[in-house]
């Protein structure tokens, strides 16, 4: 046999040798990767099995919660009006009265009286509650202090003249959160005097 | 037999350096993708314990369903009792 042709056969024999070597590397790692893929399917076949209700649930407590939204505003406005309720509103949650109420567009134009002022937060609820309901009455025995026909009007004799205008005069609450227009600096009081608010210098000056 | 020569000479030269060129880069290929496989994989496996929260979302609805209902009895119960606001 010439030479050369035993140098071609030895290069065929290299390339081949190159070929298996290589080819079994890639067909290992390719059916490393179908069992990734195969361990990714499954889990991904789960995800959508444990997320299928997921949709339809969450529906549901939105639109239980949007009804108990509609019930709660609408009987606010209803009892309070729709200026207290505002106020009530914003006195709990300052700066709330600009959203407005979402059954009632109007509502965003609407001054929210300081009811957090006047009535604290608790003191409006046990007025109206703690005068009218029955547990007020004067003994197990005894007549009921509650108006069974005027019964929540009597809260209003806290304030026969109507509520003070000196409340209306005083600053409005502070809207507070990150995004509030006036941000706290904690340098500024600090082992200081309160900064004076607004208003309490304008009832000096009068 | 001076192109047997040029033959073998081209299988050494050209024709083998190709094809471990070439079958390198499909087995480096094919590595490269086992450990993005192998993430994915994770990354799915971790998601679906994470869901496994899901299946509470019933007992949320109920109990929304629950405090709904019993805001609706007090809501009616105040309707009751208490006058509407002058004007409404």
């Amino acid at each position: 046999m010439p030479a050369a042709g035993v140098v071609m056969i030895i290069a065929v024999v290299a390339i081949v040798a190159a070929v298996v070597v290589y080819l079994l590397g890639t067909i290992v790692a390719l059916r490393r990767i179908v069992a990734g893929l195969d361990t990714a399917i499954a889990a991904v076949v789960e995800i959508t099995g444990k997320s299928e209700p997921v949709a339809p649930i969450v529906e549901s407590i939105n639109a239980n919660l949007d009804a108990g939204v509609d019930l709660l505003e609408g009987l606010l406005v209803k009892k309070a009006g729709l200026a207290d309720a505002v106020g009530l509103v914003d006195g709990i949650y300052p700066g709330a009265a600009a959203q407005g109420l979402r059954n009632v567009p109007e509502s965003t134009e609407v001054r929210p009286p300081r009811i957090g002022e006047v009535y604290t937060r608790g003191t409006l609820t046990l007025a109206r509650l703690g005068r009218e309901a029955p547990i007020a009455a004067a003994s197990p025995n005894g007549p009921a202090l509650r108006n069974p026909v005027y019964g929540s009007l009597a809260a209003r004799g806290l304030y026969p003249d109507g509520r003070p205008g000196q409340a209306q005069q005083l600053p409005r609450s502070p809207v507070i959160g990150a995004d509030s227009p006036v941000q706290y600096d904690p340098g500024e009081e600090v082992g200081g005097p309160r900064r004076r608010l607004p208003a309490a210098a304008t009832s000096e000056g009068s | 037999m001076i192109l047997e020569w040029i033959g073998a000479i081209i299988l050494i030269a050209v024709v083998l350096p190709v094809v471990v060129v070439l079958l390198r880069g499909a087995l480096a290929a094919a590595t490269s993708i086992v450990g993005s496989v192998d993430r994915i994989a994770a990354a799915a496996r971790a998601g679906s314990v994470n869901l496994d929260a899901a299946a509470l979302l019933v007992t949320t609805d109920e109990r929304v369903k629950q405090t709904i209902a019993a805001a609706a009895d007090y809501g009616g119960s105040l309707d009751v009792i208490l006058d509407d606001a002058q004007g409404a």
